[in-house]
């Protein structure tokens, strides 16, 4: 009979507006300022750079300055200017910094082709996205200082991804471990010892032999 | 304005005592102006807020029936949103656009909101509030309801502009097809109370049978047909979705208030609802009794707070199916105004004369009376229904 699919109609709008007021599963609306929704794990925007500590982060930078990302980004918005000296990284050896690192967020396309085209794990992905400003050209010019963000923070929004970057570190400094102890064999046994005590180790596979032993 | 009957209890008098002690110690042609203007005022305050908080409570229903919260953020709960919307619009610029026609194009949203606001004159709101009380006031407020049409045309033609006129002339066609249904659906209430007075339909529908069924005119088979047939009318009036084709926004931009900014595109707004309420400020008087109470108990309620009560029912019935049905096209729109509610209208007046013919049979007659009434409503209807759709289906379209 003609009429009884504007019934229906009119009863599932009924529902829904009922459903709104007691079902949290119709009502998804977050109100934005005051609440905030969980971001899913995967969500990634932005990169940053990562160091390893975070009450130094100038020093920690895991950035040897290599500006393979440089190269590789499409739109051409990362602009690195190596170190004239080096600094001691994380494990002490001394590396090129980045003297100058600064991604232009207002061209950044967020490809994230420079994280995986970086052989240190030194840039990931982040999930801020609240990154208005009231300046638009030096406001969304991030310099290195604005990028750095401690190991600590990475862990903490992408934990599955890290766990992996952590374990292909660690097994980078295995092997370099390995590849010490089997240098330093023929010499004295407590100095293949040394090394192995140092919590934090060369940051990659290809890394040098140790400190103890290098110097 | 009658004066106020003894029966009433204070709240009932309220207003009418109210207005007599502003105006009381005036002398009588001023009296009878000041009294006039209060009402004007009163009845200009009482809808302008209605159609403001009634904007609110569209958005809130719409997003609740959608699932999201509406607007929440101005005042308390959004509570002021119709406040800052009013000072938006108020502060906007007013384009004209230099091929328009300037004068018409001014008037049109003048004309129209002076129409709708008349239609109020004559809607009995309680006991002793009918602004204006008419002989014929049914047959003032369709005309003054079907002289908005010449408004939307004039701001359609007016602007210059091919997708304006294009609306105007969907809307013509549409306001001019539905006037038919809405009026025939009124003629049989006028052919069973005998008057066109609002206040005499009202004062016909008193009464309860058995003391719990009110004497109204819904509560009988063509009353019940009437009152849908008024009310999907009603929509097409007032260009509310389903029918609401002049302005669609998906094929016309914004049909004939495309040219419109600013206060001028509120006005056409103000008038839209206006014209929704006075509709249903009629609906209620024809067919829901009016101001009267459902129930003797329920009397101690004051009249003005049932009409209330009843419209507000009828404004959310809107809001409802707005949020329901999609736009018709324009030939199922003409096609359900003529080949089915005209028909309808026809046949229920066919109905409402046997209805008050068979008035005095008792006993088993009764029951055959209310077969016979019942038969009339929705043999029609179904025998209609069925040539509604058929030969339309597949639908071939050719492209130019």
């Amino acid at each position: 009979m003609i009429g009884t699919g504007l019934l229906k109609g009119l009863a599932v709008t009924a529902r829904n507006f009922l459903g709104s007021f007691h079902d949290p599963r119709r009502f998804v609306t977050t109100q934005y300022p005051e609440e905030r929704t969980v971001l899913p794990e995967a969500y990634r925007n932005f990169p940053f750079l990562v160091s390893e500590s975070a009450d130094d982060p100038m020093g920690t930078l895991r950035c040897v300055a290599c500006q393979i990302c440089e190269k590789e980004c499409p739109p051409q918005c990362i602009l690195i200017e190596k170190s004239a000296d080096k600094k001691p990284d994380a494990n002490g050896k001394m590396q090129i910094y980045p003297a100058v690192f600064a991604i232009d967020t207002s061209v950044c396309m967020s490809c994230q082709i420079c994280v995986e085209v970086c052989p240190f794990d030194a840039i990931k992905m982040d999930q801020v996205f609240e990154l208005a400003t009231t300046n638009r050209f030096g406001g969304l010019l991030l310099d290195r200082e604005a990028l750095a963000k401690p190991d600590s923070y990475f862990h903490r929004i992408h934990p599955t991804e890290a766990a992996e970057v952590e374990a292909r570190l660690a097994a980078g400094r295995k092997a370099a471990q390995d590849k010490a102890r089997a240098a330093a064999a023929p010499k004295a046994a407590p100095a293949a010892s040394a090394p192995s005590v140092q919590p934090p180790a060369a940051p990659v596979a290809e890394a040098p032999p140790p400190p103890g032993t290098a110097a | 304005m009658r004066p106020a009957t003894t029966y009433d209890p204070l709240l009932e008098r309220a207003p009418v005592v109210l207005r007599d002690w502003l105006t009381g110690g005036l002398p009588g042609p001023a009296r009878w102006l000041a009294d006039s203007l209060i009402t004007i005022a009163a009845l200009l305050a009482v809808f302008g807020l209605l159609f403001a908080f009634l904007t609110l409570a569209e958005r809130k229903i719409l997003g609740r029936i959608q699932n999201r919260p509406g607007p929440n953020r101005t005042g308390w709960g959004g509570l002021l949103q119709p406040f800052a919307d009013g000072i938006k619009m108020l502060t906007k610029e007013d384009i004209v656009p230099r091929a328009a026609d300037p004068v018409l194009h001014f008037l049109a949203p003048v004309a129209l909101i002076a129409f709708s606001i008349l239609t109020f004159a004559v809607i009995p709101y309680g006991r002793d509030l009918v602004p204006v009380e008419l002989d014929s006031s049914l047959l003032y407020f369709f005309a003054a309801g079907a002289a908005t049409e010449l408004a939307v045309f004039m701001a359609g033609w007016s602007s210059h502009n091919k997708f304006a006129l294009l609306a105007a002339m969907r809307a013509l066609a549409q306001l001019i097809s539905y006037e038919l249904p809405l009026l025939l659906s009124v003629v049989p209430v006028v052919l069973a109370t005998g008057t066109l007075s609002a206040t005499g339909v009202v004062a016909a529908q008193a009464g309860w049978k058995w003391d719990c069924l009110p004497r109204w005119v819904v509560f009988t088979p063509w009353g019940a047909a009437g009152f849908v047939i008024f009310m999907i009318s009603a929509l097409a009036e007032s260009n509310r979705s389903p029918f609401d084709l002049p302005e669609a926004e998906s094929e016309l931009v914004a049909g004939h208030l495309t040219e419109y900014s600013g206060f001028k595109y509120a006005l056409f707004f103000m008038a839209e609802y206006f014209g929704m309420c006075a509709l249903s400020g009629m609906a209620v008087t024809l067919f829901l009794g009016g101001w009267r109470a459902p129930l003797p108990a329920l009397e101690f309620i004051p009249s003005y707070a049932w009409f209330a009560l009843k419209l507000l029912a009828l404004l959310l019935g809107f809001i409802w199916i707005r949020a329901t049905l999609p736009r018709l096209r324009i030939d199922q729109l003409t096609r359900l105004a003529w080949k089915f509610l005209l028909p309808l209208a026809l046949v229920n007046l066919g109905t409402a004369a046997f209805w008050s013919l068979s008035a005095a049979w008792a006993g088993p007659f009764q029951l055959v009376r209310w077969a016979a009434a019942l038969g009339l409503v929705v043999g029609p209807f179904l025998l209609l229904s069925r040539g509604l759709a058929s030969g339309l289906a597949p639908r071939t379209y050719r492209y130019a």
